[in-house]
């Protein structure tokens, strides 16, 4: 039961801007989430407040939330000692999300009814203003293959575990993100493409001369090939730098492939000021530096990532075509 | 001339583990780290001697690594023959007859179970001659001060990658200079800069392992 069809994706693909969210650790952690403990976690000890930052994230505009599961595999869990609630962890996560589009969609239209199936799933829904689409966040291992610390198939096994964690929740999309090895973002795309969901693959370019390669040294076009080969159905970049530095990387996936483009840059870089960590980058400033992405970079998806919050979904999604 | 030491130095710089190893493909099915290292013994070359033959590589390596030369695996892999190849000279060092140039430890601050960076630190530093103590991820303050005591003179080494565990470097700074005041202490990881070591009273930042080395060397000369 594939919630988001080929043709709604398709449809949904042929407006862009799509708009995405923003961060979800620093709405958590404003309402008390401390460092050092899994925000994953939160699903199933602090539901109200997770469902509240999904909420928040429809009501600034997002067509499309994520879920609180980036750290949801069994390899990352394990360092909280949570690896065998992996999976009511990331289903928990696909629902709160759901939930919070849902009431989205209750409090926005009017007539719609209080039934997602009445007012039907996917691009209807977003044609007519309201509610949102969840794709489930799932985020790297921490491990690396290369040294030997986890196989390639305790890999596939804990990524598939949590895509398919995921979709019973209810996710109508899978997004893999912040990747930094190539072979660990085909084996999570493998893994989430066998859910039957659309699936988006991500990774964070912030090393190389010009910011555009992975700490690994992967670059855009390399990424863009191998991640349509493993079945994705969009392909981008997340996190690492701010606004500026995407636009190059916008370029050189368009030139790559012609899956559309999923962005999620950082409000900049943090600076560090009176024991706080602060992000200087304005809403205005960050929506006028995004816009580029879609409209000279032939970008899909937009959001932001380390630094944003609703303000800044909302300063994207208003008036993003004028 | 293509001595046996000059031919380990460029195991470390490529990263040649031992002979089976397949990477890199073009010195496939040639001695390695692991292989030249015993026959340099074998042949009577000082133990001083191959270390520094294997610190020469290591050096090349962190140097195109921080020209953004080369990435992340390859340092690895250089990393991974430099291990290879100590594990030899291990026995040489336990005796007196090669010496380290002194202790770093090094640990990913309270809060914070991010571990590559500091890794690839960690592992750096050792190839290039020092004892690396690596206390692993999560560490609380106490643990470095109770390690600070087992190896008078050595340098404290902070990572996180955090904005959010990035703090607790401050507390750590704080709690360690309580006892210590003159304790060295350096700090690296993606969110960490120059302004913010100064903040928080740290002697050095760098944003590469091969920075911390060349501190680590203008301390140790």
């Amino acid at each position: 039961m594939t919630r988001l069809s080929r043709k709604d994706w398709l449809v949904l693909c042929s407006r862009p801007p799509v708009i995405l969210d923003g961060a979800w650790g620093s709405l958590l952690q404003q309402r008390g989430l401390s460092a050092g403990t899994a925000p994953e976690s939160w699903n199933l000890s602090h539901p109200d407040d997770v469902l509240a930052a999904g909420e928040a994230y429809v009501q600034a505009g997002s067509q499309i939330i994520l879920t609180n599961t980036f750290g949801g595999n069994r390899i990352s869990l394990a360092r909280h000692g949570l690896a065998d609630q992996a999976a009511v962890i990331n289903r928990t996560g696909a629902e709160l999300s759901r939930q919070a589009a849902d009431a989205g969609l209750s409090r926005q239209s009017v007539d719609a009814g209080p039934s997602r199936q009445a007012a039907g799933a996917g691009p209807s829904r977003q044609a007519a203003g309201s509610g949102a689409l969840v794709f489930g966040s799932i985020g790297p291992t921490g491990a690396m293959l290369m040294m030997g610390e986890v196989t390639a198939a305790q890999m596939s096994e804990a990524y598939g575990e949590q895509a398919e964690a995921l979709k019973d929740g209810g996710a109508d999309g899978l997004v893999i993100e912040t990747m930094a090895d190539l072979e660990e973002a085909v084996i999570a795309t493998r893994a989430a493409v066998s859910t039957g969901l659309p699936v988006v693959s991500c990774m964070v370019f912030d090393s190389g001369p010009n910011n555009d390669h992975t700490m690994m040294g992967v670059a855009p076009a390399q990424a863009a090939e191998a991640l349509e080969d493993a079945g994705a159905w969009a392909v981008g970049a997340n996190c690492g730098r701010g606004p500026e530095d995407f636009l190059p990387l916008c370029r050189a996936f368009r030139a790559a492939t012609r899956l559309p483009l999923w962005m999620k840059p950082n409000a900049g870089l943090p600076e560090f000021e009176e024991g706080k960590t602060v992000y200087r980058m304005t809403a205005e400033q960050f929506a006028g530096l995004v816009r580029p992405l879609w409209e000279q970079g032939g970008a899909t998806f937009v959001g932001g990532c380390c630094g944003s919050n609703p303000a800044f979904i909302q300063a994207l999604a208003t008036n993003p075509s004028e | 001339m293509d001595t046996i030491l000059n031919k380990l130095t460029r195991c470390i710089e490529f990263g040649k583990t031992d002979k089976a190893a397949a990477w890199p493909p073009d010195m496939k099915d040639q001695d390695g780290a692991d292989e030249l290292a015993l026959r340099a013994l074998e042949e009577g070359h000082p133990p001083d001697q191959i270390l520094d033959a294997l610190i020469a590589g290591m050096e090349v390596v962190g140097r195109k690594f921080s020209e953004n030369k080369i990435f992340v695996p390859q340092m690895l892999m250089s990393a991974k023959a430099m291990k290879a190849a100590m594990t030899h000279l291990k026995p040489a060092f336990e005796s007196g007859a090669a010496k380290r140039k002194g202790t770093f430890v090094i640990g990913t601050v309270q809060g914070d179970l991010h571990d590559i960076g500091k890794n690839i630190v960690a592992m750096y530093i050792e190839g290039s001659g020092y004892e690396v103590v690596d206390l692993g991820v999560d560490v609380k303050p106490e643990q470095f001060l109770v390690e600070i005591d087992k190896h008078p003179g050595c340098v404290v080494g902070l990572s996180a990658l955090l904005t959010t565990t990035m703090i607790n470097m401050k507390r750590t700074v704080d709690v360690i200079r309580e006892t210590h005041p003159k304790q060295v202490i350096c700090v690296g990881g993606a969110p960490v800069s120059e302004k913010f070591c100064r903040e928080i009273s740290a002697d050095f930042y760098s944003p590469d392992p091969q920075g911390a080395v060349a501190f680590l060397n203008r301390l140790a000369s």
